[in-house]
């Protein structure tokens, strides 16, 4: 019953923010739209008991793609007003595709239960968490693999630094250590100005 | 307690962890640490060399099959471990003026040495794939170095997109061999080829990730890319490009078609054979017209991968044992001649690269003509030289297999690239001398260039007896 009402909420609260997307006015809003959206899918994951793509969705779609499309959005210079300016002259080709994709979903939705699918069966419950299951897996025999792509994390670190930073003039960056040893009697001074004169600087 | 992995992985463990270290040390010295950054560096990669000795050359395969611990890895380390290091003696006095981050070369290049050194052992397509992209990740920064040079970052960036077309063909043609064989382990696609003609799936898996590899290792027709970054990448990067990641494609290759499809030799052996004489043939025909000396050593690498994998094509422990052969003495040939060409400098200091500026060097330098003569010869496979006896070993193998055309058509184009070999030593013998070089005082490259030079010298003859049975040891581990 309550697995039954949190698959409505879900699917109701993905399905929405989806049109969200495709109709809000302001491209910014439509990349919130988009992560909510995500979120809400990861909760569908997490009900059909597949709590490792549950987190990669929030992980990556969430957490690297979407903001990264949030960046995008708001530093590029784009003039949506012109690129709407086209719709018109494209619906026909826009309907086209949208018959397509809805063509595809209506015979992917009837062939659902056609071949030997999983849709028969109940999923077979497994003996472990699939996230347990998944990290024995890379902490044993593919730790060797895990650890080189690490490295490799790594190496594109250093990359992305040595290729873009340089040390500019005109930065003035913050001295730490002389923020710290600074004392009060440095950066305070007690005025007890009189009334109607104010105090001098 | 230590883990049982930490003896046979001892050389990756050093580069790794001693290259975090060193990272570290030159994200905290900066530019003031260079040159200790890059010492240590040295020391740290003859460090990694001198680790092969005892386990990590014969104790088998490691982590369920992922890497195998086996001579003939450790074989392609001994050769890759100190051509790194040379290439990081070679960038002395060329990133200190003007480039920010010139201590972090050194870190990148022990990184990719650790890539190398997966490659080379890898016995599974996981491992093989990730140490793979180890190197070349390092390599794409590498290419791009002098990033206000507008030439390296083309080289960079043209190195990278093209490089990640390959990385994806290579990942294509590995899920397919995934999918129709269930399994990762090179033993494993071994018998799933074993078990019968082999289903079309597997054939297009098997062209795939043999297209991936050729274009690593700049075999034709994937050879596009090399030409324009090894110009475009600074020299120093160019000397590493043309010799260690070089030797660890091919010996990669060597390894995945023997152990994992030698099965399926007969659906291989076509393509290798097509890849090698277009190598050759292209890699010297091309070089005609060129003007520029590193454009040129970009076609002679092309043209001499093609020589490895006649040796590749033949089959067979003789086969891969000349390969290697071949393998260690191109890189001492191509280390020296790259080294000569760091040390083509005008009068302020500044690299020149072109063939002309060369004219009438022997009047002006005799010595450095004599040895830039040295190599060009033995690139050349001229008798007396020592470059002359790997191409003999590549041959006799494809003659011993039958392959009696292969072989004839190999010394054919030994002769057509020999003319552009040997228009260098015209240009430097005969021609009316240009303008003089700027004497370059780094005693280290002098000494390396010696040792290159005498190394591939008649003397080298020598070493061929040791060489030779070390060779057929390693290619021995594969079978």
């Amino acid at each position: 019953m309550i697995a039954t009402i949190a698959f409505y909420l879900f699917a109701t609260l993905t399905i929405a923010p989806a049109l969200a997307v495709v109709f809000a006015r302001n491209p910014v809003h439509s990349v919130l739209w988009l992560i909510l959206a995500f979120f809400n899918a990861a909760g569908l994951m997490l009900l059909v008991g597949a709590e490792f793509i549950a987190m990669l969705l929030v992980i990556v779609y969430v957490g690297a793609v979407a903001v990264l499309f949030l960046f995008v959005v708001m530093m590029l210079d784009i003039d949506f007003a012109s690129l709407r300016r086209g719709f018109s002259a494209n619906l026909p080709f826009g309907i086209i595709i949208a018959l397509v994709l809805l063509g595809e979903i209506i015979v992917a939705v009837s062939a659902w239960k056609v071949g030997p699918t999983l849709s028969n069966h109940a999923i077979p419950a497994a003996a472990q968490p699939n996230i347990v299951a998944l990290g024995q897996l890379l902490y044993s025999r593919y730790l060797f693999a895990f650890e080189i792509a690490g490295l490799l994390l790594l190496v594109a670190m250093i990359g992305a630094i040595v290729l873009t930073h340089r040390s500019r003039g005109d930065l003035r960056t913050p001295k730490v250590s002389k923020q710290i040893r600074r004392r009060p009697g440095e950066a305070i001074r007690m005025l007890d100005p009189g009334v109607g004169e104010g105090m001098k600087l | 307690m230590i883990p049982r992995f930490t003896a046979p992985l001892l050389p990756e463990l050093v580069l790794s962890i001693g290259g975090t270290i060193l990272m570290l040390l030159a994200a905290f010295t900066g530019r003031r640490g260079a040159t200790l950054v890059s010492w240590l560096a040295v020391l740290l990669l003859l460090g990694a060399t001198v680790a092969l000795i005892g386990p990590p050359s014969h104790a088998g395969p490691v982590f369920d099959g992922m890497v195998s611990a086996d001579l003939f890895a450790s074989f392609g380390k001994a050769i890759m471990f100190p051509a790194a290091a040379v290439a990081i003696i070679a960038a002395h006095g060329w990133f200190e003026r003007g480039t920010e981050h010139a201590s972090e070369y050194s870190v990148l290049i022990v990184f990719a040495a650790a890539g190398m050194s997966v490659m080379v052992s890898a016995t599974s397509l996981v491992a093989l794939y990730v140490g793979l992209e180890l190197n070349s990740l390092a390599g794409y920064v590498l290419a791009a170095y002098r990033r206000s040079d507008e030439r390296s970052a083309e080289a960079g960036l043209k190195y990278f997109v093209l490089g990640a077309l390959a990385s994806g063909i290579l990942l294509y043609g590995i899920s397919l061999l995934y999918g129709f064989t269930g399994t990762m382990t090179f033993t494993g696609i071994a018998a799933a080829f074993a078990r019968g003609t082999p289903s079309l799936g597997l054939l297009f898996g098997l062209v795939f990730v043999l297209a991936g590899l050729a274009f690593k290792a700049s075999a034709v027709p994937f050879h596009m890319w090399t030409p324009d970054v090894y110009e475009g990448a600074p020299t120093p990067v160019t000397t590493f490009f043309a010799s260690a990641p070089k030797v660890a494609a091919v010996l990669l290759a060597t390894r995945l078609c023997v152990e994992g499809l030698g099965p399926a030799t007969d659906a291989w052996r076509q393509i290798v054979i097509f890849a090698a004489l277009a190598s050759i043939f292209l890699g010297a025909i091309a070089a005609y017209g060129q003007t520029n000396i590193k454009r040129l050593l970009a076609y002679s690498s092309i043209n001499n991968v093609g020589f490895a994998m006649i040796g590749l094509a033949a089959g067979g422990a003789r086969g891969a044992s000349s390969v290697l052969f071949y393998m260690a003495v191109y890189v001492v040939m191509t280390l020296g001649a790259f080294l000569c060409v760091l040390w083509m400098r005008d009068e302020e200091g500044r690299p020149v690269e072109s063939i002309v500026s060369l004219s009438g060097l022997a009047q002006t330098r005799p010595r450095f003509a004599a040895a830039f003569a040295i190599f060009m010869f033995s690139l050349a496979g001229i008798p007396p030289l020592f470059g002359f006896w790997p191409k003999l070993v590549v041959f006799n193998a494809a003659v011993a297999s039958g392959y009696v055309a292969l072989a004839v058509a190999g010394i054919l184009g030994t002769v057509i690239g020999a003319y552009y070999y040997l228009k260098i030593v015209k240009v430097m013998y005969m021609d009316e001398p240009a303008a003089p070089y700027a004497r370059v005082r780094e005693p280290v490259q002098g000494l390396l260039i010696l040792v290159a030079a005498i190394l591939v010298s008649p003397l080298g003859y020598l070493l061929i007896g040791p060489l030779g049975s070390l060779t057929d040891k390693a290619a021995g581990s594969l079978f």
